[in-house]
Formats: C-alpha cells, sequence, structure tokens
C-alpha cells in the first residue's frame, strides 16, 4: 500500500481529533466568555498574608 | 475646602469628613465596605482599580421574600443535597476589581466554595453550602459590600436561560471543512499531468465530497429553511439565490465526481458556507448584559409582605396576590398592584408610569395604582386587582407587543435580491437557449454555471460587516442597539418625537428660582434647618442649593403632610409649603412646581423649580429640524410650556397631559400618514410609544438597570450626539450600496466566464473568495473612517 494512504489517514485523524477537542470546547462554554479570561489569569496571590498580631 | 474623594466609590467626600485609615469616605456605608475589605485582607481591591467600588444601599427587609422556599427553588441553577449553584445579576460589575472581589467571596463567606464571574453579562455564579448560608443571607452579604444583585419576577420566570452556541458550532464545521478541501484540491489546481495524480485524484475527489456533505446539510441548512420560507410567503429574499447556489453546487460537483469529468467546485462551496456565516456570526453581536425585552416584570419584586388578618407578616409571589389580600409596602418598595391605602402615609412617585416628575401624597382611603413607587415609610393596602389586571401592565395586553418588527421590516438586501435573482435566472435562461441552438452539449455547463457564479455571497456579506461594524462603533459611544436590522430603519426615519421628563429633561435635577422678597440671614439660616429635618425631595433640593449655616436646634418643628413644614426658633417662626399653607393666597396659580415661605405671618416669597434640560438640547434640535418633524409629548402638565417654546425650534409640536395610551395612539396616527417615527423616551409610561415607533430609543442614565423595551438605548450623557449617530447610520446604508456595486462588478466578470462556458473550479475558487474578502475590507475600512468623525 502506498505511503499516501497512510499520510492521509493520518492527517484527518488529527483533524478530526482537533475539530472534536473544538466541539468540546464550545459545548464547555469556553467560548460563552471571551473577556472575563482575560483579566481573571493576571490575578495572581493578591491575598494579603495573614497579619501576625492576629 | 480641600477636595477629596471618595477612596472606596469615588465620590466627592470633602464634606462628610469622615476619614479611616488615614482615608477619607463619603458616607459611612462606603467606610464600612472598607472595613469589611480590609478586616479580610481584601483590600487588594482598591489596588486594582482606584475607587472601584459603589455605595452600599439599605436594604433592610427587602429581601424577607428570599425566605419563602417556593421563591428560591426556581432561582436556583442547581439544587441538591446541601450544593447549591445561583447565578445573579449584578449590574454594579464594571472592572477588574469586581471580577477578583467577587470571585474572593469564600474569603468573606467561608460557605461558598466558588464564584465566577461573567463580566460580558454582569452575572456571577456563586456555588455554596445550602445547609449552612441561606439565598437570603448571601445576597444580604452582597449588597452591604456594594454588589447588590438585581432580582426580578423576569429572573423568575425564565429559569434556566438555554444558550445557543448552533452558530459557533456551525462556523468551526465549515472552516474546518473548507481548509481540508482547499488542501485536497491543490494538486488538481496546478494541473499537474501524469500517473501520479491519475491514480490518487479518485480519493482525494471523494474525500473533498465527504467533507462538503455535513456542510451543505448541517452548517448551510439555515440558508434552506430560510429560502424556503421566503418562497412559502412569496419573498425572493437574498437566501433564495443563496440555497440556489448552494444546491447547484453540490449537486453539479457531486455529478463531476461521480461521472468522472472533473473535480467540481467543493472548495468554492465550503468557502462560500464558511463566508457566509463569518458574516452572520459579525452581525449578531449582541449586548449581553443589556436587556431589550423588558416589561414590567423586570420592574416588578418577586416577592410582596402580605399581612394575615391575625396579622402575621409572610413572604408571597406577586403572582399569587388576590384581590383582598392585605399587603406591607416598605419604603422605596414598588407597588405591584393596584389598591387602597389602609394604613400609613404615602408619598408615591409615579414617575415610571405617568412621566410626572414629582410624587404624590395619599390619604388613607386613596386609590394607588400599580408602578407607583413608595417614598415615605411604611404602608399597608389592600388588594384591588391582581397584577395581570392592574392598570399599568394592561397597557402590556395592546396588540404592539406582540408583533415582532423584524417580522415587517423588509432589508435593503432583501429587496435588492428580489431583482437580482430574477436578472439571475434571466440570464440562466438566456444563455442556456443560446448554448443548446449553439452547442446542446454545453447547455447544462453553463446553466449551472451560471447559477454557482451568481450565487450572491459578496452581496449578502455587505450587510453584515457593514452593520456589524457600524454597530461596534456605536457601541463604543454608548449607543446600544438591539441588532443591525435598527441602523437601516434609523436611515429611514423623518418624524423624532420626544418624551419629556426624563429624556430632554435630566432625571433628578431641577433649576430653582427664587422670586419675592430677600430673605435676611437669620431667616436663610432658619429656612435651611428646618429644611434639614425633612425628607421631602423638594425640601432635600432645596436644601442643597442653600448656603451653609450652623446647625441650630431648633425650637420647635412639625411638619404637615402634603402641606408643608413649619418650624421656631427663638421667637421666629417659619412656614415652608403650599401657597395655602403659609397664608398666601393668589390669583396667579404656577403650574410649576414651588415651595412658598413666610416667617412670622408674613409671606416672603416663593422658590419656584424648573425642569433642567440635557446639555445641548437647544442646539441638537437645530440641527434636526431641518430634516426632521419634531414633536414633544409629556406626561406632564404644560407648565414648562413658555419654558420650551423659548427654548426649541418654533416648528415643535408640543403635548402635554398625554397619558401611556395616548402617545402610542399619537405615534400610529403619525405612521398612517406615512411618517417614519423614531421615539425617544425613558420610562415604562413610554413603553407602548417605543414599541409602535418604528425605532424606540431609551435614554438611560444607568445603562445596566431600568430602561424599558425598546430597540436602542442611549446613554443620557450622550443624548446631544443623537444627530450624529442617525447621519452615521444614513452613510452606511450609502456604504452598503457602494459594496453592492462592487460585487455586481466581481459578478460580471465571473457571468462573462460561465456565459461562454469557461468557468473551471480554479477561476471559481479565486473569483469567489477574493469578492468576499474585497467586500469585507471594503466596509471595513470605511465603516472605520466613519467612526473616526464621531466624537
Amino acid at each position: 500500500m502506498s505511503v499516501i494512504y497512510v499520510l492521509l489517514a493520518i492527517s484527518i485523524a488529527v483533524a478530526v481529533v482537533f475539530f472534536i477537542a473544538f466541539i468540546i470546547a464550545v459545548k464547555k462554554g469556553q467560548y460563552d466568555d471571551s473577556y472575563t479570561h482575560s483579566v481573571r489569569m493576571l490575578f495572581e496571590d493578591e491575598i494579603i498574608k495573614e497579619k501576625s498580631k492576629k | 475646602m480641600e477636595h477629596k474623594t471618595c477612596f472606596h466609590c469615588g465620590l466627592d467626600a470633602s464634606k462628610s469628613g469622615i476619614t479611616f485609615d488615614e482615608k477619607s469616605f463619603c458616607c459611612n456605608g462606603c467606610k464600612t465596605v472598607y472595613e469589611i475589605f480590609s478586616g479580610n485582607d481584601l483590600s487588594c481591591y482598591y489596588d486594582l482599580q482606584a475607587a472601584p467600588g459603589a455605595t452600599p444601599k439599605e436594604i433592610e427587609g427587602k429581601y424577607d421574600f428570599l425566605d419563602n422556599e417556593k421563591i428560591t427553588k426556581k432561582l436556583f441553577e442547581f439544587n441538591d443535597g446541601d450544593i447549591r449553584i445561583v447565578s445573579l445579576y449584578i449590574p454594579h460589575i464594571h472592572c477588574s476589581s469586581c471580577i477578583w472581589i467577587l470571585e474572593n467571596l469564600n474569603k468573606l463567606l467561608p460557605e461558598v466554595s466558588s464564584s465566577l464571574v461573567n463580566f460580558g453579562e454582569k452575572t456571577v455564579r456563586i456555588t455554596f453550602n445550602g445547609d449552612k448560608l441561606s439565598l437570603k443571607d448571601l445576597v444580604n452579604l452582597l449588597s452591604r459590600i456594594g454588589y447588590e444583585p438585581y432580582i426580578s419576577l423576569e429572573n423568575y420566570e425564565s429559569g434556566k436561560k438555554k444558550i445557543d452556541r448552533s452558530i459557533i458550532y456551525k462556523l468551526g464545521l465549515a472552516g474546518f471543512a473548507f481548509g481540508y478541501v482547499m488542501f485536497l484540491s491543490f494538486p488538481e489546481y496546478l494541473q499537474v499531468e501524469g500517473i501520479w495524480l491519475e491514480k490518487y485524484k479518485h480519493i482525494f475527489r471523494w474525500l473533498m465530497f465527504t467533507f462538503s456533505v455535513p456542510v451543505v446539510f448541517y452548517a448551510a441548512q439555515d440558508y434552506f429553511i430560510s429560502a424556503y420560507k421566503g418562497l412559502r410567503s412569496k419573498l425572493l429574499n437574498i437566501d433564495v439565490p443563496i440555497a440556489l447556489g448552494i444546491s447547484v453546487l453540490f449537486i453539479r460537483s457531486t455529478a463531476e465526481i461521480v461521472l468522472d469529468i472533473g473535480t467540481g467546485f467543493f472548495d468554492s462551496l465550503t468557502g462560500l458556507v464558511f463566508f457566509l456565516l463569518l458574516g452572520k456570526y459579525f452581525q449578531q453581536k449582541t449586548y449581553a448584559f443589556l436587556s431589550f425585552e423588558r416589561d414590567y416584570k423586570s420592574y416588578f419584586p418577586i416577592g410582596v409582605t402580605k399581612i394575615a388578618t391575625d396579622g402575621k407578616e409572610s413572604s408571597i409571589q406577586v403572582y399569587d396576590i388576590q384581590k383582598g389580600d392585605r399587603l406591607l409596602i416598605r419604603n422605596e418598595e414598588l407597588i405591584p398592584v393596584d389598591c387602597i391605602l389602609m394604613k400609613g402615609n404615602a408619598r408615591i412617585d409615579y414617575s415610571f408610569v405617568t412621566g410626572e416628575s414629582e410624587a404624590v401624597s395619599k390619604k388613607s382611603g386613596d386609590k394607588l395604582f400599580a408602578g407607583g413607587k413608595q417614598l415615605n415609610g411604611i404602608i399597608e393596602v389592600e388588594v384591588l386587582k391582581s397584577v395581570e389586571q392592574s392598570y399599568l401592565t394592561q397597557l402590556w395586553s395592546n396588540d404592539v407587543f406582540k408583533t415582532n418588527k423584524e417580522d415587517v421590516f423588509k432589508s435593503l438586501t432583501n429587496k435588492i435580491s428580489k431583482h437580482f435573482t430574477i436578472a439571475v435566472l434571466l440570464i440562466a435562461a438566456l444563455a442556456t437557449t443560446f448554448w443548446l441552438i449553439y452547442d446542446s452539449s454545453k447547455a447544462l455547463n453553463v446553466f449551472t454555471a451560471v447559477l454557482i457564479i451568481a450565487c450572491p455571497c459578496a452581496i449578502a456579506l455587505s450587510a453584515p460587516f457593514t452593520l456589524g461594524n457600524i454597530l461596534r462603533i456605536l457601541g463604543k459611544k454608548k449607543f446600544y442597539l438591539k441588532n443591525a436590522n435598527v441602523i437601516e430603519q434609523l436611515a429611514k426615519i423623518n418624524t423624532i418625537i420626544f418624551d419629556k421628563t426624563g429624556t430632554i429633561t435630566a432625571n433628578k435635577s431641577s433649576k430653582i428660582t427664587y422670586e419675592g422678597e430677600q430673605l435676611s440671614l437669620e431667616e436663610e439660616s432658619l429656612l435651611k434647618n428646618t429644611l434639614r429635618g425633612s425628607n421631602h425631595p423638594l425640601s432635600r433640593a432645596l436644601y442643597d442649593i442653600l448656603n451653609e449655616y450652623k446647625i441650630v436646634t431648633l425650637d420647635n418643628y412639625k411638619e404637615h403632610l402634603g402641606l408643608g413644614i413649619e418650624a421656631s426658633f427663638q421667637k421666629r417662626n417659619i412656614k415652608v409649603g403650599s401657597a395655602p399653607f403659609v397664608g398666601y393666597s393668589s390669583d396667579l396659580v404656577t403650574k410649576n412646581t414651588a415651595v412658598h415661605i413666610s416667617t412670622n405671618n408674613n409671606y416672603k416669597g416663593k422658590f419656584t423649580f424648573y425642569n433642567d434640560y440635557r446639555k445641548g438640547l437647544s442646539k441638537l434640535f437645530k440641527k434636526l429640524k431641518k430634516d426632521y418633524d419634531l414633536a414633544v409629548i409629556s406626561g406632564d402638565n404644560d407648565g414648562e410650556k413658555d419654558n420650551l417654546t423659548k427654548l426649541l425650534p418654533t416648528k415643535t409640536k408640543l403635548l402635554f397631559n398625554q397619558k401611556p395610551d395616548d402617545k402610542l395612539e399619537y405615534i400610529k396616527y403619525h405612521q398612517s400618514e406615512g411618517a417614519k417615527v423614531l421615539m425617544v423616551g425613558d420610562g415604562l409610561n413610554d413603553a407602548g410609544a417605543l414599541a409602535q415607533s418604528d425605532v424606540g430609543i431609551a435614554i438611560s442614565e444607568n445603562v445596566n438597570v431600568f430602561s424599558p423595551a425598546c430597540d436602542a438605548i442611549l446613554d443620557a450623557k450622550k443624548f446631544n450626539q443623537l444627530f450624529s449617530y442617525i447621519t452615521i447610520s444614513k452613510s452606511a446604508i450609502k456604504i452598503i450600496k457602494w459594496s453592492f456595486l462592487l460585487s455586481f462588478f466581481y459578478n460580471v466578470i465571473g457571468l462573462y466566464f460561465a456565459v461562454t462556458g469557461q468557468l473551471s473550479p480554479v477561476i471559481a475558487a479565486i473569483l469567489m473568495p477574493l469578492s468576499s474578502i474585497s467586500i469585507v475590507v471594503f466596509t471595513t475600512i470605511t465603516t472605520n473612517l466613519l467612526g473616526r468623525k464621531l466624537t
């Protein structure tokens, strides 16, 4: 069998995997809110550590 | 005095004198919120954004209805065992600090396990332990830190919202197929002759076919449905030639590969669907945090306090209110039904219902109408009618609210498409007849080629991209449109009708002028001190404009409901209130609100309250009068008539004492004479007029809360820009027409190839994306240039 069939099969398989990943992402609501995440990722340990006198 | 701003909310804090932690605050409420945050190590809230907070409002008892399990059950998204999930709409969400504090809610309430903010929709989804924390406590805490959620009847009815994500799926699928088919058709584009291609082209072609099937039958299904609907109602909308083009493309391509004649046009087919969906997606932009469909339901509270015959208080749903029930209405609460006042002093603000700006006093036994807001302590009422039958809510039974404006509206694209479709079919028929005579073997080829190349992809893209972009530009300028059709409608307007109160006047502020004998310093000081004690809105307004005086304790102070105030200090007596109350009988009755003053039973004079008109009003009207018929229609009395005639161009029609129904009928009448009416209003009393008009714009001081159902919401600060917004809509229509011309140009080139029987897949694959992309580029650049002119 020619290598072209193998390559075609692989390329389609990879593409379909990504396509399924895309569908799952949409289904989980990752595309519903496209703004908040951009802010949220910039937060880190802003919470002030317990003060010593407590 | 040194100017200081509140560390929490950013308001002026120079006068309050409240400082804490070396920071100044405008009121105790703001200080308390700061104390809560700093005490819980959350003071970072103030580092992310300066003065991000809101002053917490008094909410004592307001959320008692959340004790009622029947009500709360419907608000929960998820409710199992001790885990509860609730989504709350919080209008105040506006910056990164808000996201941060709400997502760190569990630092304040350990029972909250997670909270997630959706900034676009201004909602927060909170998961919490329902056994340890009640929804009421949660809502109370949010309100205490200045993030009061907005819970209304609307939430109660809708329950869980279903999100429609189908357009994203379709777009993803079409894009995926488009890319893949392009790759697969590449070898044959290059037309390399040889055994290699001969051997593999069949598998390539059938793969392309496989990828196209879901594109045609799933991604493009909306076009077929819409075309079918259009044909059934005898309309040649733009989707008819598109559906025709897609089906011809698919059938011919399939036939070609089955009969082994050629590669077909699968690349053009998938590309076409992808671009069309892209346009659709672009136009679909909506303002998730705004609601354009509000009716009375979003104004009304879900629950009210009912007093049983034995005096026990309980919370019931608004819909469960029955005739004869006794209800308790608290300060600042809305009266949900028509009723009779039984106990307490009512001062009702009917501005929602009638547009009348001044609150009215009612005695026990008087009838109160639904939609009024109680401003003066607790009252008890007896119900006369249920919610649906009340005077205000009956307005919504008018037919206007049942017809959908979009169904009636015929867009520019659809108008063009009618002629376009007929022309294309004609050309196809002519070309086919010619070839039937000349060389019949090519006839079918030419017929399908014409239908393929004439598929109006570029035309269908012109409007979505132009209008979608204009929508976005206007949104940045705080003019929020419900959808892109509104722009086309706005361009056609020739009559503009304004509501008065709250629309052309600024909501709460008013101009106060004094007429009469000059008050001495002592008298003015006494007046100021007298007004200090009163909570009446007129007293508050008057108090704010008087000079500062030393605070003294009055010897005597008495408030006469509905009449005025009487006070004395060191043998000096003052009466403030209505004309008869202060002992002034004048034949000169003013229609404007006035407060009369007398000291020691000598009449001094009166303070008259005039409406304060929005900035740039007269300028705006001057600009508008050249092209439009103007009218001002008001629920108020005609006290402001002279003032308005001075301000506005002489042509402007002025109508006063108009009820909500009258406004609606007035617009209907104008429309029956062929006018295209733009209604600009603000309150629920304009709801009928806004729905009846061709375009209804609601003016809003705060776009996040309270605007009736409408086509567009305009931020009150941008009111004077209205003219330029209408102008830009007109320019947008011109851009669409120009891009139509551009796409016709491409169509002519394509038709030349098609008619002469030379259309090869390569030409189609070049022409189709080229025309689409150049339309997108053209419309985007021109609309952005237009947007720059706006200030």
